[in-house]
């Protein structure tokens, strides 16, 4: 029988995280709903971690002792899994702190191009240059970016969203021009849940000779994704929101790009050749990881990622969706409850933020909180997209495997209790003053 | 977050009736502030009488966007504020403060001299929400100052 014909059971995959059985607040069974943010981890993953740290630590890359070898082996084996899991080669992935550190490394990979000599040319910036993002970036998408062009005068330019939360692609060929260096996109959207579509934007971004990064941090975690087969050249996402553990991230460069790209952060590990006055840097990814790097969370990665390939990548996208219908169609059917993004399943991931009319997204999670179920409040490091579509912040419920139907039910009830207290329709004398966010 | 009741009733009665609230003419200093994870605005203005430490306070009104804890802190915190002096208001910012950040025992209650801010205390065991109940007392700082 193959992986497909079975559906995913959550309660046989709850049974794997220890943190899901515990209580909160008065004995309120947990019910969470913030993947999007962390994920939480199996006892595989907090287990490979163990066993590591109890028989196999050492500083990797140097030492020529058993513990040293065995804990360069674990690193690169690591790298070995996580790089099939992306369908790339190894010698593309490079370690960072998060994904952020990714973005910023390839960010500052093209500053450090204007005094780099000619095999960096590719990653130089002038003014004139233009770097795209689009309207629903993170700000870890966004902020390196506005950065970058303002250390080297490159000019920074954006696609914009549409009111049902898509991407607004009619304007994509004035928007991405001959001028246009680099093309910075999230693959899936952390607010809006919208999966960006790959193959236009990269299509003329070569079109151009534009460099393409995907921030694919709502992305891999929850579907099979081939950074190879997208063909973009740079790709970032982070550990902690695929059941590993925080600090560590990957960044994926094409491998004729890393080759010739300078180095962000210098030191240690990432050397050819040193001397008093100069040095000359590794070869990827090791130019790329200076300092000794972060191993028993790479090993953690790599258990995460054999966890989630075990239980089937194809498994879990069906089962958000299934999960994400129903919340669709839950929240709703609410009154005055405005679902921010895609309102079906059609490519959108898992991610469902919503603002309740006249009751601010605290008071939301506040009386949410008080029933055992944790969401995500704010602006979700989306502000801009936010502005864009005319709310200050938003109710974000973000599902993941071990998630269930029954979930979706004490987030409803909530909603409806949040209204009783909050709402406009709530007791009491008329409003004066003060205006209620989201009205 | 959990809220005793009595204190959520102080808090609703502030958020659906806010004391003190529309922007007022004339006032002698106006500032903005944002609460960056959420995004939240306030728009304070004062209106005082003299100068530095005993500037005496005649009005204070705001417009803000915000949750219950913002938008009834505000209302609390005009009610505390207006006739008093700025070194007054400094002082009640100061125990407010310091009362939030120590995570008061649930049992504590907090100085009657207070009032209805005494409604804020279980916001103490909720650190992400104490910026909300703090965003105005730090706008007034910087109104006075």
């Amino acid at each position: 029988m193959s992986a497909m014909a079975r559906t995913l059971d959550p309660r046989q995959i709850r049974a794997d995280f220890p943190i899901l059985h515990r209580t909160v607040g008065g004995g309120e069974r947990l019910v969470y709903l913030d993947s999007g943010a962390t994920s939480q981890k199996p006892v595989q993953v907090l287990d490979a971690e163990r066993t590591f740290a109890e028989t196999s630590n050492a500083a990797v890359h140097r030492g020529a002792h058993q513990l040293a070898e065995e804990a360069t082996e674990a690193y690169e084996q690591a790298r070995g899994q996580i790089a099939a899991f992306i369908g790339v080669h190894p010698a593309e992935v490079v370690f960072t702190k998060n994904a952020t550190e990714g973005i910023n490394l390839v960010a500052y990979a093209m500053s450090n191009a204007a005094t780099s000599g000619d095999a960096a040319a590719r990653f130089r910036l002038d003014p004139g240059d233009e770097i795209v993002v689009t309207e629903m970036e993170h700000h870890a998408n966004l902020v390196p970016w506005q950065e970058l062009c303002r250390r080297t005068g490159a000019t920074l330019r954006w696609l914009g969203v549409t009111d049902e939360g898509r991407l607004d692609l009619s304007r994509l060929d004035e928007v991405i021009t001959p001028r246009t260096r680099l093309v910075a996109f999230a693959h899936q959207s952390n607010v809006l849940g919208t999966i960006n579509p790959v193959p236009p934007i990269v299509a003329r971004a070569a079109e151009v000779g534009a460099l393409t990064l995907l921030d694919a941090c709502q992305s891999v975690p929850h579907a099979e994704v081939d950074f190879h087969a997208h063909g973009v050249d740079f790709a970032v996402f982070s550990g902690h929101k695929m059941l590993g553990p925080s600090g560590v991230g990957v960044l994926y460069g094409r491998r004729e790009l890393l080759e010739v790209m300078p180095p962000f952060l210098t030191g240690g590990s990432m050397i050819e050749v040193v001397t008093m006055t100069e040095s000359t840097f590794a070869a990827p990814p090791q130019r790329f990881e200076a300092g000794v790097p972060m191993v028993s969370q790479a090993v953690g990665l790599a258990a995460a990622v054999r966890y989630l390939t075990s239980v089937g990548m194809e498994r879990i996208t069906a089962h958000e969706r299934l999960l994400t219908e129903a919340a669709l169609g839950t929240l709703s059917a609410i009154d005055g409850v405005r679902i921010l993004g895609p309102t079906t399943t059609a490519d959108r991931g898992s991610a469902v933020s919503f603002v309740v009319d006249g009751v601010h997204p605290h008071d939301v999670s506040q009386v949410l909180d008080a029933h055992g179920v944790a969401v995500r409040v704010g602006h979700h490091c989306a502000w801009p997209l936010h502005r864009r579509l005319g709310v200050p912040a938003s109710v974000r419920a973000s599902f993941y495997l071990y998630n269930e139907l029954a979930d979706i039910e004490p987030l409803a009830a909530g909603i409806l209790e949040a209204q009783a207290l909050f709402g406009a329709t709530a007791p009491g004398p008329e409003r004066s003053g003060g205006t209620v966010a989201c009205a | 977050m959990r809220l005793t009741a009595e204190h959520q009733e102080i808090i609703l009665a502030h958020y659906r009736a806010p004391h003190h609230s529309g922007l007022r003419e004339p006032y002698d200093a106006e500032v903005q502030r944002f609460n960056p994870t959420c995004g939240d605005e306030l728009t304070l203005r004062v209106r005082r009488k003299g100068e530095g430490e005993q500037a005496a306070i005649e009005d204070v009104s705001y417009q803000v966007q915000g949750c219950s804890i913002s938008q009834a802190s505000v209302s609390v915190m005009a009610d505390l504020v207006i006739g008093r002096t700025a070194r007054e208001a400094e002082e009640l910012h100061t125990e407010i403060a310091a009362l939030l950040r120590e995570r008061a025992p649930e049992s504590g209650a907090w100085p009657s001299h207070l009032g209805d801010a005494a409604a804020f205390r279980d916001v103490s065991h909720h650190p992400a929400r104490i910026k909300c109940a703090l965003l105005c007392w730090a706008a007034l700082r910087q109104a006075l100052s």
